[in-house]
């Protein structure tokens, strides 16, 4: 009964996330034009912060989904869907690889129980993956591959800096 | 058989990644081409609302701005009835052949809705839609200048292709002699556009006009678009002519929409000259 009940508050608490990054985002992050060109893409947190023990396949899906849907707000095509289910896809494995440990352990994970820099970097990675993809097919042409690569790190800085902020703030430590 | 299936069981999480990356990388492409509609569009229900429903307290905060613009556009517009008033007295006497005259441009009003300008293909969003007689390739301008050309419609609202972005390709011209030119965007600046296929032989100075040509069958002929702010001049041609838009494409409210009456009439007798 309790776990149930507990269950059903993950996913109450998924679908509220999904909602209030997809809004977060289109309406608020997509407007903000810091230096007059720089729109942080925040609705990425979404895959850092999706419960590891949950289907991987229900995380790809689902990521999908809000990238499609934040393409819809923005018309970008299926750009955001893309470059989202790409980094949910190497979640797991780039995840292994900051931990160093083969086998995570599953059942206990959170963002927020590893040391700060090692999911730091976990996030950073994940972000630049995200935004040279986003940039790489906007663009789509290696005439504009300085402008690319200038994009994707100075995007990339307030991604990280905001979500990380956002992590912090919003997520309880257990 | 029981392999193939085993395989399937094996890799059915990459195949999944596989399977959406395709689907997703489909719609990139669709959407890509400048011929077909785009399938992912914000001039849907659920997004259109949502941006009209934000616009509305947003819009608010510029009304100040848009009445200075209505009217100076007013003062702009009564200033050219004047002129006309004049040119009527000097002729001794008018005819009006009602079977000559003709109108060959409707406009209509709409207000942006959301507004993008900051990407490398940048869209803007409508609150008329298909309801309000809107259909695809209308031009949409605003009183100072042109703004884009409408790509989608959806009953309510309608997507513009702004000229902020890769696809966008507007024949404009010179002001003060005829030759014409391609309005494109670098994705650089969004003040500032670059006007290609300008032949060698014209003279450019910068601080020209440049206006829209009469060769599209969207714009009206002579809608002003910006100043040349410098150009390259090499290998006997120019490279690039970077233009100074008069509109300010961050702060966009009220927009026209121009629709020609008589594109059908120009569109089939070019083609026709196509198929000979």
């Amino acid at each position: 009964m309790n776990k149930a009940l507990k269950m059903n508050n993950v996913a109450l608490n998924n679908i509220i996330r999904f909602i209030a990054l997809l809004f977060l985002q289109v309406l608020i992050f997509n407007h903000v034009n810091i230096f007059g060109y720089i729109n942080p893409m925040v609705y990425i947190v979404w895959v850092f912060l999706f419960p590891v023990r949950k289907s991987k396949s229900l995380l790809l899906i689902l990521s999908f989904l809000l990238g499609l849907s934040i393409d819809f707000f923005s018309d970008s095509g299926g750009i955001n869907a893309f470059a989202i289910t790409f980094i949910a896809y190497f979640r797991l494995p780039i995840l292994k690889t900051v931990l160093r440990k083969s086998d995570l352990d599953y059942a206990q994970f959170n963002l927020r129980t590893i040391s700060f820099n090692k999911a730091f970097l976990f996030i950073a990675i994940l972000t630049m993956m995200h935004h040279f993809i986003v940039f790489g097919l906007e663009y789509f042409s290696f005439d504009a591959i300085t402008r690319v690569i200038s994009n994707t790190i100075l995007t990339s800085i307030f991604t990280i800096l905001i979500s990380a902020l956002g992590i912090v703030l919003f997520t309880k430590k257990k | 058989m029981r392999q193939i299936i085993y395989f399937i069981k094996k890799f059915r999480y990459f195949l999944l990644f596989i399977v959406l990356e395709i689907l997703a990388f489909i719609i990139i492409i669709q959407d890509n081409s400048y011929h077909q509609s785009k399938f992912v569009n914000s001039a849907n229900f659920i997004s259109g609302g949502v941006y009209n429903k934000v616009n509305s307290i947003n819009a608010f905060f510029h009304l100040k701005k848009d009445n200075e613009l209505l009217s100076e556009e007013n003062a702009r517009l009564k200033n050219l009835l004047e002129r006309r008033g004049n040119t009527y007295n000097l002729d001794s006497f008018t005819v009006i052949d009602s079977t000559q005259y003709f109108q060959k441009y409707e406009y209509s009003v709409a207000k942006v809705i959301n507004n993008n300008y900051a990407k490398r293909n940048n869209f803007l969003t409508l609150n008329k839609g298909s309801k309000h007689g809107l259909t695809q390739d209308l031009g949409v301008i605003n009183s100072k200048g042109i703004i884009g050309v409408i790509k989608n419609v959806s009953s309510n609202y309608a997507t513009v292709l702004s000229i902020l972005n890769n696809n966008s390709k507007i024949n404009v011209r010179l002001k003060n002699s005829n030759y014409f030119g391609t309005l494109v965007w670098d994705g650089k600046d969004y003040n500032i556009t670059q006007v290609i296929d300008i032949p060698r032989q014209a003279l450019v100075k910068e601080g020209d006009t440049i206006v829209t040509g009469g060769k599209s069958s969207i714009f009206p002929e002579g809608i002003e678009v910006g100043v040349i702010k410098d150009f390259k001049y090499e290998q006997n041609k120019y490279q690039v002519i970077n233009i100074l838009l008069f509109n300010d494409m961050s702060a966009i409210g009220e927009v026209q929409i121009v629709k020609n009456l008589h594109k059908n009439e120009q569109v089939i007798l070019e083609q026709s000259i196509e198929n000979e």
